[in-house]
């Protein structure tokens, strides 16, 4: 077996090292009536070339994003990711490293972490981020009981248009917590009063922007409808590229800032491994989860950075911790940073630019289509889409047609009355062929009905 | 109060000076932060201008700058190889941390992983065109069940602890069905375990009561009876334990748990020692989230990122989260709502870490039955290797008593040199070896945890041995200068981690001119 | 006059009258290395003997100080929070943590003196 570099030859030795007839002396202390002699409902071992065959099959039964016309996010997003990055994060000693727990050989790592910090605190507009999180549906949840142990409150508001499962991922947490969630109805119009809803119990309000249905919104005034109740603003975001061209957390006064990385560096993956970017105000940071990693120096006065902070981890304070994360998304981060990097900001707000000039230059084909209309007055690179066809049969007739049109609404708010809304997504992947085939598609269903 | 701290700050300083114009030596590279050496309009990427448009932003355009450099490719390229090689990795070497099982890295599993129809795959696709990425998910679900033996297995959790937090939440959910929420409230825990189980269980209200192990490692079950009550929800156990030993007693505590009307996690972190050896369902286990980035060789990534699908016990199953995957008429569909059942709710997003399923998947295969079994068989081995090459000259907390994967020792063999089991990992980076997992389980003085697992060579392990004979021998002539300055060989020599706490600095900021 | 007692956990309690001044040992701040963090009680807080009170972290640990007595707490030292190094150059004196007005003075008995806080190190090895 390829991987098992162990001779029978060795194992014997080894055997009488220890002292033991055979290997089954050592597993002695598991009951006899509980031990059993292999798995009998497996196959044997494999070639590579056999498992290399059988995977590949079973790939080829899954449609790939960039077969066609693809035009869906709703929280994750089709991006063209340098070739440098994919073959960068495949090094060796970034691969296949350890969390940097011995940092005088694990420099490399730190490094990168600390950049990666620097890079989602400037973008968000905040003063410091950690070294990442699961994804951006459990940052947010995270920074919800974060919220709680700042104000010692424990009643969150979330917005009617934050992300629907980012929003499940909350109530789960409030409920097993035992906790308050007051949970707006879904908003695609960017209109609802969140003011309103904030009141003295009120720990958080937690909204997205571009929030679930595209539109980017102010959170100014939210911001100081929550502070003027001594409560906290949670700004959420699904696309780190629209930071390129919206307005950031930061600047409209969030104090904690979530969101889901993925939009940089990672592949679709069918929904994971993703990176959830976490930052706050400094004045908080002892209440952040996550690893951290800081600057210092070594021995020999030379600039050094190590994982610390520590004391607010599960390692050390146990039931006591800010969380009980251990492993993170090391290597989604490390990729996340190398393309942040190789764009930098200039290319940053360029690739923004042309996510936004390819979903208006979609929204005006399609909304000149009789009986489509487009929802949002103002959209990044999503929109709502509305049409007299239920949206769940339409995309899948458009599925049919070889378009991928984009997230049928009732599939995550199923019984909401939004079972006419497509949320439609435009990345820079998209080309004018690619529009023409939606639009043709979808004037096609609309008309023929089947 | 806990006193457990030690020294985090080097006693001695080190001359910075390296002989050298640039600071560099050899292939040995300091390397600046990309926000030194980049530039603000610099870009590696090429991107087209649009065609002139209508904006439709508002007024919600980005006014201000965002402060971040870019650099072009073959810069960007030497920054992150440079990186790079400051890390060790185990690719590079041995990597004997314990609970951690860092085996090998197939590249196979990259590969896999990357075929489009799994990467380029989204997750919210019509269902009919996902079926592909479905049966990865479905096909290692079923092999999980077959290991552990048990019901039924949630796949969502994102990590280990992720999957300790949905098994918990299924036991919480299971007690609420039953009445029984605002009486079961405290979750027993030893004091052996990983800082993870008490913060999971606090995460979700429960109170942590410890049981200590006795004197040979293991938890007694007349421990566990003593402090089970009315109000106990749960034991979390790991199996084999954090000390390397399996839990002898495991299915009396089972027996014992639920005739008490409490529930049994099991934390599967070192289920490398058992696969196809036994199964954790039949021992009694409820719920045991399993590491796919330790039993099943997807790579840690420098901290990430992993996999912690949970097995349940048909006790737990009806209430597993969503989403999971579920066969009808010859095609794969998602549940992805509770459909008025009695799942507990959403753990993430999404579906969960397919891109991790599929590696572990294409491990699992080539395995097969017999390689797993050899694998698990081969850990143990080694690690009973370990153990009985170094008994003579290191101590060891239960004696001459076989281990499983992983050999625990303790720091009563450095008495009265002086020296630490931290000064005697800095010696191991010296001689070019990642150390072993020290001061856990923080039930041991000094702990040193060795776990090598099944990918080691003899001929490796053989060095790794008779260079910590060296050392231990060394240390106790009384050699402390060299142990006391240990790294010295490294990019880096000892950090000043108090001063990294006292004055954290966790990002770059623009040094203002002087 | 002021007479020093210590708890089995390593806190001290210096009497002063009628009011007491809580930190840690000597051994203590040794053995947890250098502290990188503290946080004292809130002023007025009743305290009762043996709730956690205080909280003093180092790098690689975080340690509950518990009430070695009860009582109000009256005065807290906020150099602690701004320079928690001083806990280690000088735990007896300005690395105090916290004051209280001690509401039992039976419960002073329960507590080791100098020489028997000294006995009971050597036990620990």
């Amino acid at each position: 077996m390829r991987y098992l570099p162990l001779h029978a030859s060795e194992r014997e030795a080894m055997l009488a090292r220890i002292g033991v007839l055979d290997i089954e002396a050592l597993f002695a202390d598991i009951p006899a009536d509980k031990r059993i002699d292999g798995l009998l409902d497996m196959p044997l071992a494999k070639s590579e070339m056999a498992v290399e065959r059988a995977m590949t099959t079973m790939a080829s039964r899954s449609l790939a994003a960039g077969s066609g016309p693809f035009f869906l996010g709703a929280g994750a997003y089709r991006r063209h990711i340098p070739a440098s990055v994919d073959h960068l994060i495949q090094r060796s000693e970034f691969l296949t490293s350890y969390t940097p727990y011995q940092p005088e050989i694990a420099q490399g790592t730190l490094q990168v972490l600390f950049e990666f910090q620097t890079q989602v605190a400037a973008l968000t507009g905040m003063e410091v981020a950690n070294a990442s999180m699961y994804d951006g549906s459990t940052a947010c949840g995270e920074a919800m009981l974060m919220a709680h142990r700042l104000t010692r409150r424990n009643k969150a508001v979330i917005s009617g248009a934050l992300h629907p499962q980012y929003a499940d991922v909350a109530a789960t947490l409030a409920h097993m917590a035992a906790e308050k969630l007051v949970r707006l109805p879904p908003d695609v119009t960017a209109s609802e009063d969140l003011a309103a809803a904030i009141d003295n119990e009120t720990s958080c309000v937690i909204v997205q922007s571009p929030d679930f249905f595209g539109n980017p919104r102010d959170l100014t005034p939210t911001a100081a409808a929550a502070h003027a109740r001594g409560a906290l603003l949670i700004a959420v975001f699904t696309d780190p590229v629209a930071l390129g061209a919206v307005r950031s957390p930061g600047e409209m006064g969030a104090d904690i800032a979530v969101g889901e990385g993925q939009g940089l560096g990672n592949a679709l993956n069918f929904g994971g491994p993703y990176v959830g970017l976490f930052a706050t105000r400094a004045k908080n940071v002892r209440q952040m989860p996550g690893r951290l990693a800081g600057e210092t120096v070594d021995a020999a006065g030379r600039r050094s950075f190590v994982l610390t902070l520590s004391t607010r981890e599960q390692h050390i304070r146990r039931e006591k911790a800010t969380s009980n994360i251990c492993t993170n998304s090391g290597l989604c981060a490390l990729a996340f940073s190398i393309h942040l990097t190789l764009l930098g900001a200039a290319g940053l707000e360029r690739l923004a630019k042309v996510n936004h000039a390819n979903a208006v230059q979609l929204a005006d084909r399609l909304s000149a289509i009789p009986t489509v209309e487009i929802v949002n007055a103002h959209f990044f690179n999503e929109f709502t889409l509305r049409t007299p066809r239920p949206a769940a049969e339409l995309v899948e007739a458009l599925a049919r047609r070889g378009v991928i049109g984009g997230l049928p609404v009732s599939r995550l708010l199923p019984g909401a009355g939004l079972d006419d809304c497509i949320i439609v997504a435009s990345t820079e992947t998209n080309t004018d062929a690619d529009r023409a085939a939606y639009a043709q598609a979808l004037s096609d269903c609309l008309s023929m009905k089947a | 109060m806990n006193v457990q701290g030690r020294p985090t700050r080097p006693e001695t300083a080190a001359s910075s000076a390296r002989g050298t114009f640039t600071g560099n030596r050899g292939l040995d590279i300091e390397e600046a932060l990309i926000f030194e050496t980049g530039r603000i309009d610099a870009t590696g990427v090429d991107i087209d201008e649009p065609a002139p448009f209508r904006s439709k932003l508002g007024p919600h355009a980005r006014t201000t700058a965002i402060d971040l450099p870019g650099l072009s490719e073959p810069e960007a390229v030497r920054h992150y190889v440079r990186l790079s090689r400051n890390n060790y990795s185990i690719d590079a070497g041995i990597y004997p941390l314990g609970s951690c099982t860092m085996k090998h890295n197939p590249r196979l599993n990259e590969k896999m992983a990357r075929l489009p129809g799994f990467a380029d795959v989204h997750p919210l696709q019509p269902v009919s065109t996902a079926q592909g990425a479905l049966e990865a998910v479905e096909a290692l679900a079923n092999a999980l069940l077959t290991m552990t033996g048990m019901a039924a297995v949630a796949m969502s959790p994102k990590a280990g602890a992720h999957g300790e937090l949905c098994g918990m939440m299924a036991i919480k959910a299971a007690i609420e069905a039953r009445g029984e929420g605002a009486t079961r409230r405290v979750v027993l825990v030893p004091d052996s375990a990983h800082g993870t189980n008490p913060a999971t269980a606090a995460l979700i209200g429960y109170s942590v009561r410890s049981v200590p192990a006795g004197e040979d490692g293991n938890v007694d079950v007349e421990a566990v009876r003593a402090a089970l009550a009315p109000d106990v929800a749960a034991i979390m156990l790991t199996n084999p334990n954090t000390c390397g030993l399996f839990e002898r007693q495991i299915v009396g505590i089972a027996e014992a748990i639920h005739a008490a009307g409490a529930y049994f996690y099991c934390d599967g972190a070192n289920f490398n020692a058992i696969v196809g050896k036994t199964r954790p369902g039949d021992l009694g286990v409820d719920a045991m989230h399993i590491n796919l980035h330790k039993t099943f060789s997807t790579p840690h990534g420098g901290g990430g990122p992993g996999a912690g699908p949970v097995a349940l016990s048909s006790r737990l199953a009806p209430y597993a989260p969503v989403p999971y995957v579920v066969r009808e008429d010859g095609a794969l569909r998602l549940v992805e709502h509770a459909e008025g059942g009695a799942s507990f709710g959403r753990m993430c997003a999404f579906h969960g870490q397919t891109g991790t399923f599929v590696r572990a998947l294409a491990f699992i295969l080539s395995h097969g039955a017999d390689g797993l079994r050899q694998a698990s068989e081969d850990a143990v081995l080694s690690a009973n290797y370990v153990r009985a090459s170094l008994n003579d000259v290191m101590s060891a907390p239960f004696g001459e008593r076989p281990c499983m994967h992983e050999a625990l020792f303790d720091d009563r063999w450095l008495k009265d040199t002086g020296l630490t089991t931290l000064d005697f990992a800095k010696a191991m980076i010296d001689e070019g070896y990642h150390p072993m997992t020290i001061y856990f389980p923080l039930i041991v003085h000094g702990a040193m945890l060795i776990e090598p697992t099944e990918s080691e060579s003899k001929a490796s392990l053989d060095l790794f041995i008779m260079t910590l004979r060296d050392l231990a021998i060394a240390m106790r002539a009384g050699e402390r200068e060299r142990f006391q300055s240990a790294p010295v060989h490294p990019p880096r020599r000892r950090l000043d981690e108090t001063r990294a706490a006292r004055q954290p600095v966790l990002r770059w900021t623009k040094p203002r001119p002087a | 006059m002021s007479e020093i007692r210590y708890t089995k956990d390593h806190e001290y309690l210096r009497i002063e009258g009628a009011e007491g001044v809580v930190g840690i040992s000597e051994y203590a701040q040794q053995q947890l290395g250098d502290v990188v963090f503290a946080e004292t009680p809130p002023l007025g807080k009743a305290l009762k003997r043996g709730d956690p009170a205080a909280v003093v972290e180092s790098v690689k640990a975080a340690s509950d100080v518990l009430a070695p007595a009860s009582g109000e707490v009256v005065a807290v030292n906020a150099e602690v929070e701004s320079a928690p190094g001083i806990i280690n150059e000088d735990a007896l004196g300005r690395g105090w943590l916290f004051r209280i007005k001690l509401a039992d003075a039976k419960e002073l008995d329960g507590l080791m003196d100098e020489a028997a806080y000294a006995d009971y190190l050597k036990t620990l090895g």
